[in-house]
C-alpha cells in the first residue's frame, strides 16, 4: 500500500514537470525543471530495485544534462516565441495518436512486475543471476553484465561518448582556445560570495572522493566506471563554477583532458587487444590471470571499469569547457 | 489491468509530452529538452519491464533469492551516459547555429536561407 502511494506521488510530479516543461517559454525554468525531472525518476528507478540506473541517472540526468542545458542558454536566448497554433495542434493530434497505438500496443505486455513474464523466464536470465558467482565471482550482476558478458556493448559506448566529446570540440572548440588569454567578462564567482568559496572547497575533496569509491567498489555494490567519471567531472565542474574557469584550465588542461579520453578508450580496447594476444577471444578476461579464470576476470573487470571512468571523466569536463570556454570568449554578451 | 499497467502508460504518456514538444516547438534547445524528456521516459518504460514482484536489486547475496532482471538496467545505464553526449552535440550544433544565424529557433533559420536562395 505504502508503495502504491510513493508511486502515485511521484508519477504525479513527473507528470505535472511533463507538463510545465510543455508549458513554460522562460528556458532558464525548464532547464531546471528537466533536471528534477531526471531526480525523480531516479526515485522511480529505486522503487523498481534498478539502483545502478538510479545513480546514474541521479548524476548525470539532475546534474551534468542541467549544466549543458544552462551552458548552452548563456550562449543562446533564454526565452522562447510563443508556439503558433498552426504547429501546436498538428504537433498534438501526431502525439495523441501514437500515444494511443502505444496504449493499445502495450496491452499484450506482461503485467508490472509479473513474475512468469518472459523475461523473467528466459535461459538468460538464469545464466546471469545463478551461473555469475562461479563464472565473474562478482556481486553486482549489474558489472558482470557490463563489463563481462557485454563487453562489446560497453565498449562501443565509450567509444561513442568519446566521438561526442571529439565532435562537441570541434564544434565549439575555437571559441575555448581563444579565451583563454581574454579576460572574463564576469567577476569570478569566489570573489563575491566567501560561503560558495568556503563550502566548494570542503566539498570537492569528497565528492572527489566519492567518485573513487564508487569506482572501486563498484563489483561489490551500485557503482562503475559510468557513474563514477560523472560524479568526478561534476566535482571539477563546481570548481569551475567557483573559482573560474582559468582557475580549473589550469587543475586540468586541455591537451591532458584530450590525452585521458583517448587513453580510457585505448585502456578498453588494449584490454582486449591482451586477451587476443593471450590466445583467447576478444575482451575474455579469462586469460588474464594466468591459469585463474575468476583472478583473470577481476583484472579484467577493474582495468576495464577504469578505462570507462577515464574516458567518461574527461570527456564530461571537455564538454563543460567547451560550453563555457565559448561563453568566456565572447565580449559583453547583450541578452534581450 | 489498471493495477498492473499503469506504470507502462505514465511513461507512454511522459514519452507522447516530449514528442509534442519535439515537434510543435520551433526553438532548438527546447526540442533538445523534449527529446530529453522523451528519452527519460523510454527509460522508465525499460526499468519497469525488468522488476519482479518481492524482488531485491540484483546484487547476489545470501540473504535474497528473487531480484529484478540485470539486463534492462545495464542496457539504460550506458544509454544514460551516451544520451548526455549526444545531448551536448545537440546543444553544440544549436550553439553554432545561433552564431550562424543570430536565431535558434528552427523557423527563422529556414525563412533566412529562403530569402538568401531567393536574392541569389
Amino acid at each position: 500500500m505504502s508503495t502504491l502511494l510513493i508511486d502515485i506521488a511521484l508519477f504525479t510530479i513527473l507528470t505535472v514537470i511533463g507538463l510545465a516543461i510543455a508549458r513554460i517559454r522562460q528556458l532558464f525554468a525548464v532547464a531546471m525543471l528537466s533536471g528534477l525531472f531526471s531526480l525523480t525518476c531516479a526515485c522511480i528507478f529505486v522503487l523498481q530495485d534498478a539502483v545502478d540506473v538510479a545513480f546514474t541517472e541521479a548524476a548525470v540526468g539532475a546534474g551534468m544534462t542541467t549544466v549543458l542545458f544552462l551552458g548552452a542558454l548563456a550562449l543562446t536566448r533564454s526565452r522562447e516565441e510563443s508556439t503558433p497554433r498552426s504547429r501546436s495542434l498538428p504537433a498534438m493530434l501526431a502525439a495523441l495518436a501514437t500515444g494511443a497505438l502505444l496504449i493499445y500496443a502495450s496491452l499484450d505486455l506482461p503485467g508490472f512486475a509479473a513474475a512468469d513474464a518472459p523475461v523473467h523466464r528466459h535461459p538468460l536470465t538464469a545464466r546471469y543471476l545463478q551461473d555469475s558467482p562461479s563464472e565473474i565471482g562478482i556481486p553486482n550482476v549489474v558489472t558482470s553484465v557490463l563489463a563481462s558478458y557485454r563487453g562489446y556493448d560497453t565498449f562501443g559506448e565509450v567509444v561513442v561518448v568519446f566521438t561526442a566529446g571529439i565532435a562537441v570540440l570541434m564544434l565549439l572548440g575555437r571559441g575555448a582556445a581563444t579565451s583563454v588569454s581574454a579576460p572574463a567578462r564576469v567577476q569570478p564567482l569566489h570573489q563575491q560570495n566567501r560561503v560558495l568559496r568556503v563550502v566548494a572547497k570542503l566539498l570537492i575533496p569528497f565528492i572527489l572522493l566519492f567518485a573513487l569509491y564508487v569506482q572501486f567498489h563498484g563489483d561489490y555494490g551500485p557503482g562503475g566506471g559510468f557513474q563514477a567519471g560523472v560524479i568526478f567531472a561534476s566535482g571539477l565542474i563546481l570548481y569551475a563554477l567557483v573559482f573560474g574557469l582559468d582557475a580549473a584550465r589550469a587543475v586540468a588542461p586541455l591537451a591532458v583532458l584530450r590525452g585521458l579520453a583517448s587513453l580510457g578508450v585505448l585502456l578498453y580496447g588494449g584490454v582486449g587487444v591482451a586477451t587476443l594476444l593471450l590466445g583467447g577471444a576478444f575482451l575474455e578476461y579469462g586469460r588474464l590471470g594466468g591459469g585463474d579464470a575468476l583472478a583473470g576476470q577481476h583484472l579484467g573487470i577493474l582495468l576495464v571499469e577504469l578505462g570507462v571512468g577515464i574516458c567518461v571523466t574527461a570527456a564530461m569536463i571537455l564538454l563543460f569547457f567547451s560550453f563555457a570556454g565559448r561563453g568566456a570568449g565572447r565580449p559583453g554578451k547583450t541578452d534581450e | 489491468m489498471i493495477v498492473t499497467h499503469y506504470n507502462y502508460w505514465i511513461a507512454m504518456v511522459l514519452m507522447m509530452i516530449g514528442l509534442y514538444v519535439v515537434m510543435s516547438h520551433a526553438n532548438l534547445v527546447k526540442k533538445l529538452i523534449g527529446l530529453n524528456v522523451f528519452q527519460v521516459a523510454v527509460f522508465l518504460l525499460y526499468i519497469s519491464l525488468g522488476k519482479i514482484e518481492n524482488g531485491t536489486a540484483p546484487i547476489l547475496d545470501a540473504a535474497f533469492t528473487t531480484y529484478s532482471h540485470p539486463l534492462p538496467h545495464v542496457l539504460i545505464l550506458t544509454a544514460i551516459v551516451v544520451g548526455v553526449a549526444t545531448t551536448a552535440v545537440g546543444l553544440a550544433l544549436a550553439v553554432r547555429i545561433h552564431e550562424a544565424y543570430g536565431t535558434i529557433s528552427e523557423d527563422e533559420a529556414l525563412q533566412r536561407d529562403q530569402q538568401e536562395r531567393d536574392a541569389a
